[in-house]
């Protein structure tokens, strides 16, 4: 039933794909009723791969074409509005064209799946992978969750359905992988069968659809002039805070079928961490290798790797980190002005309460998709070692991986 | 509810299910100045039509209509142009105006062949 190319199957079960044709299997698995998207590089194959299993009737989803992703997203949102199943796909600057929209999906409490390449944002003009497209979408009340790999681009799409459209929760969703590293390179993946993700996701219940003309409905009213805009956006808040619960419970459900267990962030060898470095995405992959170096030394080093960003799942960090001495975390994008990058912020903020409390110091890496090397995780290690040392407390400034210099 | 599927082809379709489905409750929102978050509609829909009636618009007005219903030929022109339904009407001529509605905007005035209808400027008693 895939349309995977019979020489990339491994074995039974795994077959070798980019990371966007794990994404466009998912897609053809889960058979949204509409997909609107416009092709923009890393994500382009995701659509280009969707539109031909439409074309070759694998699927029988509705495919909009429009000129523009703010169109794209403004075609899902009706169609979401209307009671279907929507799903679309962007990166980078499609994603800040989507800007106004994802608000607007949002607020209207529309389950739209999306998935987001990661990729830099102009300017000056770049292709490669850095996580400032999503980032700066962080407060447009999406669902947000961060993969690492083609398996868990595959798992993470999936699983957003049921958490989009869970009744508690009714919030857009979209999935992240990082561009190129993932999206166009091959890996492995473990594919469930058609009738697993059929049954795992389940018929779509629509809330209130605009196109039931028995029961008219008015979706988008104009909420000022003392009206409830105010009640509407604390239900809001309250449904995201209710989504970690939900994150959870899907995850655990996704284990029972596919024997793979995901959770709100996914540590590694952080219980008796003493030093621990927090990152997202695929970064994961090179940081667990220099911690199983470390290890080997004898330096007590660990690891989280975010995977829920929206709702940030705080008392989990507390929790994982509460033993750390020092924690750094590595931003691949960063909030011009503030302290350090999105993830700094929220991991320093989650640590404030505990006793004592740990360190956090903030790194950029990787912006614009410059590399980030073995070495430069194990610099990192070094200024956390070196902070865990001293008395004083370490200066909160800004580290730099794989930096030029002058 | 699903979008119309593309691919035909396979098996001829089940004929649809039909479900006596209950009217819902009327959509009561006689206290909503006291409503907290959770009793609102998720995504702030109006899970209702012709519920615009409870939105009383009048206290936007500047100008009134001053309707004349002698001089009302009955073309409906009036009742037609009014964006808020507000003109109403007996025995096929306008006979008054709702003014808990009425915006005062004029458009019956001016398009009134008759000049059954002129606006004047609504001043508190």
């Amino acid at each position: 039933m895939t349309t995977i190319d019979a020489k990339n199957v491994l074995d039974e079960t795994t077959v070798a794909v980019t990371g966007n044709e794990a994404v466009a299997e998912a897609m053809r698995q889960i058979d949204p009723d509409v997909v609107c998207a416009y092709p923009i590089t890393p994500q382009t194959e995701v659509v280009q791969l969707f539109a031909q299993m439409v074309a070759d009737g694998k699927v029988s989803s509705e495919f909009i074409t429009v000129e523009s992703e703010h169109s794209a997203m403004s075609a899902v949102i009706g169609a979401a509005a209307g009671g279907v199943r929507t799903m679309t796909a962007t990166s980078s600057q499609g994603f800040a064209l989507m800007w106004e929209l994802l608000y607007i999906a949002a607020s209207y409490r529309l389950p739209i799946v999306m998935t987001t390449v990661n990729r830099a944002l102009s300017g000056p003009i770049n292709i490669h992978c850095d996580h400032s497209d999503t980032m700066g979408g962080r407060d447009s009340g999406w669902i947000q969750i961060y993969g690492e790999n083609h398996q868990e681009a595959y798992d993470n799409c999936i699983q957003a359905v049921r958490i989009a459209e869970h009744a508690d929760i009714r919030l857009p969703a979209m999935h992240m992988y990082d561009g190129y590293v993932i999206s166009g390179a091959i890996g492995p993946l473990k594919m469930l069968s058609d009738e697993a993700v059929k049954s795992f996701i389940g018929p779509y219940r629509p809330i209130n659809p605009l196109l039931d003309t028995r029961h008219p409905v008015t979706v988008g009213p104009f909420d000022g002039l003392h009206g409830f805009y105010f009640e509407h956006k604390v239900a809001q808040n309250r449904a995201m805070d209710r989504a970690l619960k939900v994150i959870q419970d899907v995850a655990d459900e996704y284990a029972a079928i596919s024997g793979r267990q995901y959770g709100l962030l996914d540590p590694y060898l952080i219980d008796d961490a003493e030093i621990a470095i927090v990152v997202v995405g695929s970064t994961a992959g090179t940081t667990r290798l220099v911690v199983d170096k470390l290890r080997a030394k004898g330096v007590k080093a660990g690891m989280v790797r975010v995977r829920a960003f929206r709702p940030f799942p705080a008392a989990a960090y507390a929790q994982a980190l509460q033993h750390a001495k020092v924690v750094g975390v590595l931003d691949r994008a960063d909030s011009f002005g503030a302290q350090g990058g999105p993830v700094f912020l929220e991991v320093r903020s989650a640590l404030y309460d505990c006793d004592p409390r740990p360190q956090v110091l903030p790194f950029i890496y990787g912006l614009g998709g410059r590399d980030i090397f073995p070495d430069n995780i194990e610099q990192a290690f070094a200024v956390l070692q070196k902070a865990a040392r001293s008395k004083k407390r370490a200066p909160v400034e800004r580290r730099y991986l794989n930096l030029r210099e002058d | 509810m699903s979008a119309p599927k593309k691919t035909a082809a396979k098996k001829p379709a089940a004929p649809r299910k039909t479900r006596a489905r209950k009217p819902r409750p009327k959509w009561d929102i006689s206290d909503i100045e006291s409503w907290g978050p959770e009793r609102h509609e998720p995504g702030a829909t109006i899970p209702e039509a012709g519920n615009s009636v409870y939105n009383e618009t009048g206290g936007w007005r500047t100008f009134v209509p001053e309707l004349s219903p002698e001089k009302c030929d009955g073309c409906m022109l009036c009742y037609f142009y009014c964006p808020d339904a507000s003109i109403i009407v007996e025995d096929g001529k306008a006979v008054a105006v709702d003014l808990e509605h009425c915006k005062g905007c004029g458009i019956c005035a001016h398009e009134c062949p008759a000049g059954a209808i002129v606006m004047r400027l609504e001043e508190k008693e």
